[in-house]
């Protein structure tokens, strides 16, 4: 039986699952959740996810949620086929993995999902964004970013000559704020650019982008 | 030759990885980095650790930072020494990074500030933002409220046994049940009984005693 995704695939973070099945090349159906009519506060997708947020995963009698632990399971079941997400073969190259792919979870990700929370998620909900808060995560942003450049002056990608899970991970709320009229954060750094256009030529990346169908208020 | 740890052994994320070390009965050196001095955004940390944060882990030519993906490492390497902190199948492996997914981008992001404003901040003699405190924790009540649920079913977080799942919430844990957070976990029956037994552990004790307290 086909492993079953719970969401929509406007949704960065099932968007994150999606890019890995089909890095694995692995068959899956995507049960949509109605985000928009909050389904995934329903207490049917509680039992499944007690913080009541997409994606889900349903595999057999498995049932996971959050996005990264959902991408670490999928790549280590198949990891002998499709995309090496993983570097799993040595251990050391695993933990390089392991380190981009935090810093993604605790340095990235904060400060650009508020952006993009402010700028596409805010005004769907009939408010103004907070230009505040847009202003001082840009800030952070970009310092995490002047890392990033250093790093990608060294490696094509964030671990190394492969692309794994690291890189992976930051592609959907990339493509968001790609959108904004702050993507020179990205196109100012050359390093940075280079290893997004190649992170958006990838075949899993050319099927999963145009479920990512959101769009920022000009800001 | 044993890894260096660089950090500080009060700091909540050195600790992530010495109680990791010690459930795993790994031998370390801390190279003390002086947070109250910014040792840490000095330019030979940030040659370790480019965000200027500690812990960082030289073991040889080996380098990392990043407290989870350290952790993680030696979880790994020495897999059939000491507490198996991974999971025993690939489906409670995954059970287990589940929830310690759950620390990082639904506890500590609460937890972390909680800290910041109620023990650092006077400590270095600056304010605290006592608006932001309350806020927070009304977002950690709903929080604890999802645990307690869980830690019903559960003896541990991922099931039966003690994982990186629990031990990657005990650093920020300690320091909240050293302010009035303490309540909040005290009054929840199954936080209240995992908390007890997981800082009854041998390694709890040694960190603590390691720290200071």
């Amino acid at each position: 039986m086909a492993m079953k995704v719970y969401g929509d695939g406007m949704s960065a973070c099932v968007a994150r699952v999606l890019l890995c099945l089909h890095e694995k090349e692995t068959e899956f159906e995507l049960v949509p959740v109605d985000l928009f009519a909050c389904h995934h506060k329903l207490p049917s997708f509680l039992s499944m996810n007690p913080f009541g947020q997409v994606p889900v995963l349903q595999d057999d009698d498995l049932t996971l949620f959050e996005s990264r632990a959902i991408t670490a399971y999928i790549a280590e079941k198949h990891k002998d086929k499709g995309t090496d997400l993983t570097r799993h073969a040595d251990a050391k190259e695993a933990a390089i993995v392991k380190l981009w792919s935090e810093v993604e979870s605790h340095h990235f990700n904060p400060a650009i999902s508020a952006v993009i929370h402010q700028l596409i998620v805010v005004p769907l909900q009939g408010q103004t964004p907070d230009a505040a808060i847009v202003e001082e995560n840009l800030e952070k942003l970009g310092k995490v970013l002047d890392v990033y450049e250093e790093r990608l002056g060294k490696t094509k990608y964030l671990t190394g000559d492969s692309y794994t899970l690291a890189d992976l991970h930051h592609v959907p709320y990339t493509y968001y704020f790609m959108k904004t009229s702050h993507a020179g954060l990205i196109n100012d750094r050359p390093n940075v650019k280079a290893w997004w256009e190649d992170l958006c030529s990838r075949p899993a990346f050319l099927k999963v982008s145009p479920g990512l169908t959101v769009a920022p208020v000009t800001n | 030759m044993v890894v260096k740890l660089y950090g500080q052994v009060t700091a909540v994320c050195p600790q992530r990885v010495l109680l990791c070390f010690l459930e795993k009965e790994i031998e370390f050196e801390i190279v003390h980095v002086d947070l109250d001095t910014l040792e840490q955004k000095k330019p030979e940390h940030l040659l370790r650790q480019p965000f200027g944060q500690v812990p960082a882990i030289e073991d040889g030519d080996f380098k990392l930072f990043e407290s989870r993906a350290i952790a993680r490492y030696y979880a790994t390497k020495y897999l059939d020494q000491g507490t198996n902190l991974l999971g025993k199948s690939l489906e409670h492996r995954a059970i287990v990074d589940q929830w310690a997914d759950v620390e990082a981008h639904y506890f500590n992001v609460l937890a972390f500030p909680i800290v910041l404003n109620l023990l650092i901040k006077p400590r270095l003699g600056e304010a605290c933002d006592v608006v932001l405190v309350e806020e927070l924790k009304v977002k950690l009540e709903v929080v604890l409220d999802i645990y307690e649920n869980r830690l019903g079913s559960n003896r541990f977080l991922a099931g039966d046994e003690f994982t990186m799942a629990d031990l990657t919430h005990m650093p920020a844990m300690g320091y909240l049940m050293r302010t009035d957070v303490n309540r909040m976990v005290k009054a929840r029956v199954n936080m209240n009984r995992w908390w007890e037994e997981i800082t009854a552990r041998p390694a709890w004790k040694k960190l603590m005693k390691m720290a200071g307290f």
